[in-house]
């Protein structure tokens, strides 16, 4: 199933926080947005998802979503959102119940998501007993378990220290290695965008529209750290961004 | 290392009396960094609650047997007690308890049963929250025992005016925590229950009413105490039964050793729906711990 996202704006109150954004997000494909903060890319991820209605455009479904998809727009949320009063186990269930899956039939489901995650063994513990890069596992394996065919996540690597956040770059590529999923990834770091994205959406400062959309040929199994092509498109885009990021800065310090 | 020079004057803490720390530069003091940390952390104690409440209870003892308490003030908590075994061999104790408590139990009940069901409703809907705050606001500061004579108009001199006293008083602190609870409860859990396509039904069981459960159990506190004040009153207005009716009678007789009987008797109440309420804290927050 593709995304459309067509001629989309949208205002609180009388501010614009986004205008006219078109994109195409294909099947199979990783496509982070970048963006100064406070440009509008939680708005936009919201809008995709259908929690929030667009003041103007719309955003399209292209297809169906695959077999035993039970809810086809997933969100990863930066501050993870688990409850905190159900266990790891427990969290996973809470998305499968309204489904229809319990006992058995929801076991099973929840074991694979925690084996594909290596949380088998913290399928008992409550949020509080988890690092934060344990309980965004516990997220994205929440996330696998209803089957999404967009996966739409924001900054779910932020709240992290760089090296869980290298850790789960990781894993996400190796999750998407294993079985290719679609994703919108919002970010505001330059070296998750090169290292995640097939298509780098840079949108401008609030009201935020699309500067530029990069394309990253290089398949995601073989981007290495060092890698100079990569180098170089992430040099591209801070200079995209830099004085967008320079000018939202100062607005907000006149605000 | 205790290092008890730190609280001297720096004069006499020369540096040739601690060769063992790293020397810094010649003539300079080194001083320990002070502590500034550590308190704000109050922990159980257990002992110290009771020690103090037999203390107290010797030393009003041995005031009454001296006499430096005289008899007519307060009696002795021997006599107290004695007055309490009177009470239990004559079987009273027991149907007095069994009218406190039935009345206690089913205003108690019903009065949070409502209370939490508007509080939710005041929570989720706008509607209910523009018609039912100001008049929450309106009724709870009212003294709710001002109102027995009217509930007697209405319901009779029976069990259910005193019940209505209970139910009403226990009703309007526990809408004002379950709602307060409700809008506590963190959005962006909310948020994720919509993203994930839960049913309202599910979201508002296993997001809302956890989320909210806290401030819920708190609430009971509050009320629970209410209920017993509001219990006694009722009894002392007019009943036949009910620890409030004892200590009522036994105040009317001058008979202090049965009114200090019957106060301990509410203590012990009270400390027990406290401590049932702790369990049940600590059974179903369980995850916050
Ligand atoms: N619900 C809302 N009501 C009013 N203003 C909002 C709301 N959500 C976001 N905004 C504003 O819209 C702008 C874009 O916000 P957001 O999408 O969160 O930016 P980003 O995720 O790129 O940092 C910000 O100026 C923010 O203050
Ligand atoms: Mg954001």
């Amino acid at each position: 199933m593709d995304l459309k996202v067509d001629s989309l704006s949208h205002r609180y109150g009388e501010m614009p926080v986004l205008e006219d954004i078109d994109l195409h997000i294909e099947s199979g494909q990783i496509v982070c947005v970048i963006g100064p903060s406070g440009c509008g890319k939680s708005t936009l991820l919201r809008l995709i998802g259908g929690l929030e209605r667009p003041t103007a455009g719309r955003v399209l479904q292209l297809g169906d979503p695959p077999d035993g998809c039970l809810n086809p727009l997933t969100y990863i949320f930066q501050d993870f959102a688990l409850l905190p009063w159900r266990t790891v186990r427990g969290n996973i269930s809470l998305v499968l119940e309204d489904h229809g899956f319990r006992g058995r039939r929801a076991d099973a489901i929840i074991d694979d998501v925690l084996a594909r995650t290596k949380l088998s063994d913290f399928k008992a513990a409550y949020p509080r007993q988890l690092s934060g890069g344990m309980k965004q596992r516990v997220a994205i394996a929440r996330a696998l378990a209803v089957k999404p065919a967009v996966f739409l996540m924001d900054e779910p690597l932020s709240a992290l220290d760089s090296q869980t956040r290298e850790l789960l770059m990781d894993d996400l590529i190796g999750l998407w290695l294993r079985e290719t999923f679609t994703a919108v990834y919002v970010t505001h770091n330059l070296n998750e965008a090169v290292r995640l994205g097939h298509k780098i959406v840079v949108l401008s400062r609030r009201p935020g529209r699309i500067r530029e959309i990069v394309d990253i040929d290089t398949p995601l199994g073989t981007r290495e750290i060092g890698d100079p092509a990569l180098r170089d498109r992430q040099q591209h885009l801070w200079n995209l961004m830099r004085e967008e990021a320079l000018a939202a800065d100062r607005e907000l310090a006149d605000a | 290392m205790p290092d008890t020079s730190a609280t001297q004057p720096e004069e006499t803490s020369g540096a040739d009396s601690r060769t063992s720390n790293p020397p810094g530069p010649p003539g300079e003091v080194l001083r320990p960094v002070p502590f500034r940390g550590g308190g704000f952390a109050p922990r159980r104690i257990g002992v110290v609650g009771w020690i103090l409440f037999t203390v107290i209870l010797l030393l009003w003892e041995l005031g009454s047997r001296t006499g430096v308490i005289s008899q007519l003030t307060l009696p002795a908590p021997s006599e107290a007690l004695t007055a309490f075994a009177d009470l239990v061999r004559s079987g009273l104790l027991w149907r007095h308890l069994e009218a406190s408590l039935s009345r206690l139990l089913v205003g108690w009940f019903f009065g949070a049963l409502l209370g939490i069901t508007v509080g939710f409703a005041i929570g989720l809907f706008s509607l209910a929250r523009a018609g039912m705050v100001p008049l929450v606001a309106a009724i709870f500061p009212i003294p709710k025992i001002a109102l027995l004579p009217l509930f007697i108009v209405w319901f009779g001199i029976g069990e259910e005016s005193k019940v209505a006293v209970i139910l009403f008083g226990t009703f309007f602190p526990t809408v004002i925590s379950t709602y307060g609870g409700v809008d506590n409860v963190d959005r962006s859990l909310i948020r994720m229950g919509q993203s994930f396509g839960l049913r309202r039904f599910s979201i508002i069981w296993k997001i809302i009413l956890p989320g909210a459960l806290p401030a819920i159990l708190s609430g009971m506190r509050i009320s629970a105490s209410i209920a017993i004040i509001l219990l006694v009153a009722a009894e002392m207005i007019g009943a036949e039964f009910g620890i409030g009716a004892y200590v009522m009678q036994a105040g009317n007789l001058m008979a202090t050793d049965q009114l200090v009987a019957g106060v301990a008797v509410l203590s012990v109440f009270g400390l027990t729906v406290s401590w049932l309420i702790g369990r049940a804290e600590r059974y179903l927050l369980r995850w916050r711990s």
